[in-house]
């Protein structure tokens, strides 16, 4: 079994690694942004610490799809859902946070008189967290039991996501169900007392968001050594000879699918208070199944592989958006096409192809 | 309702003046009365006197049949007083001349112009302009010429004027627009003008709706037989409106008579029977177009997907990209042969299949054969084709909207109820869809290449050993279910619009169609897209389009609970589907 440092993240170079991003996040942005002054070179500024933010969230997304698809073999297409209502439930805390004795003003502007039952308590930051946790993981429980208990899979699977995606961003567009139409939240101003868009606030999120990426690194590294992580592989590689063996899968899936939703979830409700703004587009079927890509690109079934798909997908995207906006789903498009058919195991892959080639080169 | 409420308040239109017009006659007349002085003093007679000139005027008007509007007249209509042109229009309307037509028009479109308010001319779109009185053609329209400005109750007046005299016009459907105009103004006055049409017309649909029409006025008459009669004609038909008028009949006349109101009633029953026929009618015949649509979207589908395992998210972008092939092919027809443009459909349904077909195969030879046998990234490699394919129509037509028109043959529909019309777009589409059904079912059942098709589906190692040339199948089919999307696409745009992201919205529901059928199975794609369809219209009318949509999601998951392999499952003994 291959435990090379860029597919497991193990041993000592592996910890050095995560040590040293762990000192970038928490000691060195925070200083460079807020302790250096503005103007000074090594100054960096809240754009890019936002920008930086809102990749690693993407990261979380992509390293909770890899746990189902790289790792269990389900592909999932709505994974974006599970990422909106983490942030939606976040947002709901947010507007009330801007006037805890009010309405949010969307609903002043349809002329609602009291808060929907599904708004009850959310001023309170625990409920939100809770709500955060909860809403996402039970959907993905019901809706995991209810697939894999019919034995539903492969392409079947992803369809049937691809159109509860759909189906939850109609929905989320109606201004009767409660959540602001489509425009969504946005207009935050403050989180747990503190202005939102205040620096030390955003560096905080920040911080938090790292804690986040680097717990999920850790949990989702625990889980793929551990002998879960053995018959999720299993069946991924064989579903069949799995349940010949005496296994019943159902449990399995289940609860990777629906800690992946978790997981999603909290990347969302890490992503809404840094970027401003949660709507239902975000639960597109074309979101949900870029999230797909980006673990195809870093490489499935790698740990480390996601996070650098992630990274270099919404990198480029955000360069590209800027500089050539029309040419952005050409590319994109390329970039499904060529992975798909010349890296099967993604950049991760690559690389090892690469330095495995290296090595038996040094050796001739 | 709202719309009847306020067609009823519009001015009625009448040889003799109604009471509430001439109290608002006298009134006007008194309040512009400088301007009138020029012609006659309004003011200056007493109200009973005005009403027996008004009534004599009209008389004479109705027997003298003159060739054309006389001098008094047009200057009546290209006076400043409204209340004068309104007099006009309705002597004019009591004799129902052709002759005034192109006055009248010319009035309706701003063309009709007056010199010193004494020389009327109408003038035409070259420049040139007639005189209305004398019919003599000038160049131009002289410098001192004013344009006869019109209020809206003007307007309405001559809408009704032009209408009574077009029910006396050559042509049916003009006429049949004269009395839809007419049926909204019931008043009694119209009723000669009615009986004499009726003696002359011979059109049969015409002649039901003046019929109807007769009878909504006959209803409020005083002779109990005639209005039996009237109410039974009314009861014929299914219109609310005609429900409300016989509703309103036992209350707002105390004379009538027990026999009366059990006409009516029955007549109400009878409406409201037919009513709700239609709606349930509506509902399934919307089902059907609905399922329809469904069916042309998944049939393509059904050979790429249930026939050889090829997942093609591209699938809704080939119908996109056949909408356009006949939108070109709607603007080649017009500029090269326009006189040919309501036959364009003929040329466009080859046009789509071929395009989508071309580039359905060129996507089977570059990217999909080398993923046969991995769904998954067959799935992300076919998405990634399609953002392409949405951003290369994006550069090449512009991310807007195109409009496709539908050729004359299209358009309209067939009028079963009030309340039911069905538009021959979508019976169109719906004869289409079962046309392309029968094609492709012959196709893969009767012919040598359905049979190695259904070969290569079924036994590939096996199929290549007989001989058959296993890839250029496989470029073969994909083509053709390509091509079926194309089709598809060339129907669509004959209902909705035509942009890059038309075919986004299919692809969910084709899958979904395709799943819920059975893979490998035409017949059971056929019974879930009509049966879909026809659920998600019913569910529509209770829950609205968005419900319905969830709704429908939740049943297909259910569903699959119960038949993992859709309503008509392969047999066989599969460990691994």
């Amino acid at each position: 079994m291959n435990k090379s440092l860029v597919s497991r993240l193990s041993g000592q170079k592996g910890w050095m690694l995560l040590s040293g991003f762990a000192l970038i996040a928490l000691v060195i942005v925070p200083i460079f942004n807020l302790s250096i002054p503005e103007g000074h070179p090594l100054h960096l500024s809240t754009y890019w610490v936002s920008l930086f933010g809102k990749i690693m969230c993407y990261a979380i997304v992509a390293l909770a799809m890899d746990l189902v698809w790289g790792y269990t073999g389900i592909l999932s297409l709505g994974h974006g859902v599970f990422f909106a209502l983490g942030g939606y439930a976040m947002g709901m805390y947010l507007m009330r946070a801007i006037d805890p004795d009010g309405l949010p003003a969307f609903m002043v502007f349809l002329d609602w008189q009291s808060l929907p039952w599904f708004w009850q308590g959310t001023e309170h930051f625990l409920y939100a967290l809770l709500l955060i946790v909860l809403a996402p993981g039970l959907l993905a429980f019901v809706f995991g039991f209810f697939a894999f208990r019919s034995r539903i899979k492969g392409v079947y699977f992803s369809i049937i996501t691809q159109a509860m995606t759909l189906a939850a961003m109609l929905l989320f567009f109606r201004n009767e169900t409660g959540f602001g139409g489509n425009n969504g939240f946005t207009g935050f101003t403050s989180i747990l007392g503190h202005s939102i868009t205040a620096p030390g606030t955003r560096v905080t999120l920040f911080a938090l968001t790292a804690l986040a990426l680097i717990g999920a690194l850790l949990l989702g590294r625990y889980i793929v050594t551990s002998k879960l992580g053995r018959v999720l592989m299993a069946i991924r590689d064989a579903e069949s000879r799995v349940m010949f063996s005496g296994y019943n899968p159902l449990p399995y899936k289940l609860f990777i699918w629906t800690l992946s939703a978790v997981i999603c979830a909290i990347a969302g409700a890490l992503f809404v208070p840094q970027v401003g703004i949660i709507n239902p587009g975000e639960m597109s079927p074309a979101n949900s199944i870029e999230i797909a890509i980006w673990v195809a690109v870093g490489g499935r079934g790698t740990l480390v592989g996601p996070l650098i798909g992630a990274g270099l997908i919404s990198g480029v995207k955000s360069w590209f958006t800027v500089s050539f906006p029309e040419y952005w789903l050409y590319v994109l498009g390329l970039i499904f096409i060529l992975v798909t058919l010349y890296l099967p195991r993604g950049v991760v892959g690559l690389a090892e192809h690469l330095q495995k080639r290296t090595k038996t080169e040094a050796k001739a | 309702m709202f719309l009847r409420s306020v067609v009823l308040n519009r001015r009625p239109l009448s040889p003799t003046l109604s009471h509430e017009g001439r109290g608002r006659l006298g009134s006007a007349g008194i309040r512009s009365g400088g301007f009138m002085l020029r012609f006659f003093s309004w003011g200056s007679i007493r109200p009973a006197l005005r009403l027996t000139l008004v009534l004599s005027g009209v008389l004479l008007a109705s027997f003298t049949a003159q060739a054309k509007p006389d001098a008094g007249q047009l200057s009546a209509l290209a006076s400043d007083d409204n209340d004068r042109k309104i007099g006009a229009l309705q002597q004019i309307a009591a004799s129902a001349e052709s002759d005034a037509l192109p006055i009248l028009e010319a009035l309706q479109n701003d063309a009709l112009y007056t010199v010193d308010a004494k020389r009327v001319l109408i003038l035409h779109e070259n420049g040139e302009a007639t005189d209305a009185l004398t019919g003599e053609t000038l160049a131009a329209l002289p410098d001192t010429a004013e344009g006869v400005m019109i209020n809206n109750r003007v307007r309405n007046a001559l809408t009704l004027t032009l209408a009574a005299i077009r029910l006396s016009s050559d042509n049916a459907g003009m006429r049949l627009a004269a009395i839809e105009t007419l049926r909204n103004t019931p008043e009694p006055e119209l009723l000669p003008l009615l009986e004499r049409a009726l003696l002359k017309e011979t059109d049969a649909r015409v002649k039901n709706r003046i019929e109807i029409t007769r009878a909504m006025i006959q209803l409020q008459g005083e002779d109990k037989t005639v209005r039996l009669r009237a109410i039974r004609i009314l009861g014929e038909t299914s219109d609310p409106a005609n429900k409300q008028l016989l509703e309103a009949l036992p209350v707002s006349d105390a004379k009538s008579s027990a026999e009366l109101r059990a006409a009516a009633q029955q007549a109400i029953r009878d409406i409201n029977l037919r009513l709700a026929r239609g709606e349930i009618m509506g509902e399934v015949f919307s089902g059907l177009s609905l399922g329809s649509i469904l069916l042309l979207a998944a049939l393509g589908l059904a050979v790429t997907y249930g026939l050889m395992g090829v997942i093609n998210m591209a699938h809704g972008e080939l119908i996109m990209i056949g909408a356009y092939a006949t939108y070109v092919t709607q603007m080649l027809v017009r500029q090269y042969a326009p006189d040919w443009f309501d036959w364009y459909p003929l040329l466009a349904l080859p046009a789509s299949f071929l395009t989508a077909a071309l580039v359905g195969i060129l996507l089977e030879r570059l990217v999909i054969r080398h993923l046969y046998g991995r769904p998954l990234e067959t799935l992300l490699a076919t998405w990634g084709i399609s953002l392409m394919l949405i951003q290369a129509v994006r550069t090449i037509f512009g991310a807007q909207n195109v409009a496709v028109e539908n050729p004359a043959w299209l358009s309209g529909g067939i009028e079963i109820y009030s309340n039911l019309i069905l538009p021959y777009n979508r019976i169109a589409i719906l004869v289409f869809a079962a046309f392309v059904l029968f094609a492709v079912v012959l196709l893969l059942t009767r012919s040598r290449m359905g049979l190695f098709v259904r070969a290569v589906t079924q036994n590939r190692p096996m199929a290549r050993c007989m001989g058959v040339a296993t890839a250029r199948v496989d470029a073969l089919t994909f083509g053709l279910g390509a091509g079926i999307a194309g089709l598809a696409g060339c129907a669509l745009s004959q209902i909705g619009n035509v942009g890059p992201e038309l075919g986004q919205g299919y692809i969910v529901d084709s899958f979904m169609v395709v799943v819920l059928g059975g893979v490998g199975q035409i017949a059971g794609t056929v019974y879930a897209a009509l049966g879909l369809g026809v659920l998600s219209k019913f569910i529509e009318g209770y829950a609205g389009a968005v419900l319905a949509k969830i709704a429908i999601l939740l049943m297909i998951i259910v569903f699959i609970q119960k038949r993992p392999q859709g309503i008509f499952a392969l047999k066989g003994r599969f460990a691994d589907a």
